[in-house]
């Protein structure tokens, strides 16, 4: 990673790893947006990164042309074993029509307001349980000490596997998401604890069947016939890796703003009707996802002439802050009321949990204002940002009151 | 005056019934579904735009 030459221009050779992006991509897509507005690179084998709502949306919604077979950037386009398209490795979310719609109706009814609202409590006593941890410290990091242990719990309840591996999943997450420039050789075998952990996993609840989201997909028929083992496996993928990063990012980056703008803190801490307005605008001002989709066949889009298999960097966090789509984009306005935000994705493949994501972000925020109705910045170190297509504070150092 | 949601353009991202839970509810899969006949009155209509004006999807319509 180390011997990568720094960009100099992305609009020709953008690089999402890249130390300037990582650190603050905004001023980047604002001069994308202005000058291209979808940016090209021959990095990871050729792609283009579109910076407007407009074009984020018009490949969101165009399967026709563009493929989820992959959906995270990395060097290499043809991994070995992963089922090819319309299925890919973690279905729904890599699945194209027709295939698609099949896989993620399966899912849905799991993810729908009724059962992930009846997950509340248990979510508010997690909370409370790691906030109680804490008491007596002064200075705590929220990203490390809280909000990374949020998502994790749920979706371990949700699967059916112990509570206690929830650092096994970050270390998948880790490997999937954050470790994205290692040559193919180098990071095929880091998958391989994974794969034995759910074999573990799918053999205990094969012997030990239970109420959970795991033996639901061991068990559940399509047209009379149970789900292949990959395409079970792939899901559970899915469900682990989409579910982690993800959501922790979302409370660590509202916390982090909660933490350098003292006027919001005090007016969330003192109007708790502002939440639901709050919270969809930590998720468009912060939105974490950024997806990636293959290009189809050879063909000009939007202006580019595009390659078969040409990377798409499908920035959702860029299409947030595009001034033709909202007023004052880059400004944060906690009570902003018109707020098509498109931090789910757009089209078909919306985020699968996204319902349960807002409830983990209200409730975390919920009880960390609740506990610490003042608290900033410390410091004694530094914040950090995750690379690659989740971002997100890894480190949130606080001062709170005792 | 009236309010529905176009089913094919809907992807459940659960706008309009956080926003007007009067007006709409959603189904087993978690997408937006119109309670009764989405009539609206005076006092409903500014409740359905504001969460037309929210769907990410452009799902939403309201014949006035």
């Amino acid at each position: 990673m180390t011997d990568k030459k720094p960009v100099k221009d992305f609009a020709t050779d953008w690089d999402h790893t890249d130390p300037k992006w990582v650190n603050d991509p905004y001023p980047i897509w604002q001069d994308l947006r202005e000058r291209c507005p979808v940016a090209h690179t021959d990095r990871y084998g050729g792609g283009w990164f579109p910076s407007t709502h407009e074009v984020v949306s018009a490949i969101a919604n165009d399967t026709e042309h563009f493929s989820s077979r992959l959906v995270v950037v990395t060097n290499n386009k043809y991994p070995e074993g992963s089922p090819p398209a319309p299925i890919g490795g973690a279905p729904p979310i890599t699945s194209d029509p027709p295939f698609h719609a099949l896989a993620r109706r399966l899912l849905l009814p799991a993810f729908a307001p009724g059962p992930i609202n009846a997950l509340e409590p248990q979510i508010r006593a997690l909370c409370r349980r790691h906030l109680d941890e804490l008491s007596g410290e002064q200075i705590i990091d929220a990203a490390s000490q809280y909000a990374q242990f949020i998502p994790p719990g749920v979706i371990a309840h949700m699967l059916g596997f112990p509570s206690e591996d929830g650092e096994i999943f970050r270390d998948f997450v880790h490997v999937v998401l954050d470790l994205i420039d290692l040559s193919p050789e180098v990071r095929a075998p880091l998958f391989v604890p994974m794969g034995e952990y759910f074999d573990q996993q799918i053999a205990d609840h094969v012997a030990h069947p239970r109420d959970d989201l795991t033996s639901y997909l061991l068990n559940v028929e399509v047209a009379g016939e149970k789900l292949s083992p990959e395409h079970v496996r792939g899901t559970m993928v899915l469900i682990l890796i989409a579910g982690i990063d993800t959501t922790w990012s979302a409370i660590g980056a509202s916390l982090w703003h909660l933490a350098t703008h003292p006027e919001d803190l005090a007016r969330l801490v003192n109007e708790p009707d502002l939440m639901p307005l709050a919270i969809e605008e930590f998720l468009r001002f912060y939105a974490p996802v950024t997806m990636a989709r293959l290009v189809k066949d050879d063909m000009e889009f939007a202006g580019c002439p595009m390659k078969k298999d040409d990377w798409i960097l499908l920035g959702f966090p860029a299409a947030n802050r595009d001034p033709e789509a909202f007023e004052d984009a880059d400004k944060f306005i906690i009570d902003r009321t018109i707020n098509r935000h498109a931090a789910f994705g757009l089209g078909i493949h919306r985020c699968a949990g996204s319902n349960l994501a807002r409830l983990e972000l209200r409730v975390a925020v919920e009880e960390f204002i609740s506990r610490y109705p003042v608290f900033e910045l410390d410091s004694s170190k530094d914040v950090t940002w995750a690379q690659g297509q989740v971002r997100g504070p890894r480190h949130i150092p606080l001062r709170v009151p005792v | 005056m009236r309010v529905s949601i176009d089913t094919e353009i809907c992807q459940g991202q659960g706008r309009c019934f956080s926003i007007a839970p009067s007006i709409f509810d959603f189904d087993e899969l978690g997408n937006g579904v119109v309670i009764g006949d989405g009539t609206l009155s005076d006092e409903t209509l500014s409740l359905a735009r504001l969460a037309q004006s929210n769907c990410p999807e452009h799902a939403i319509f309201i014949e006035e």
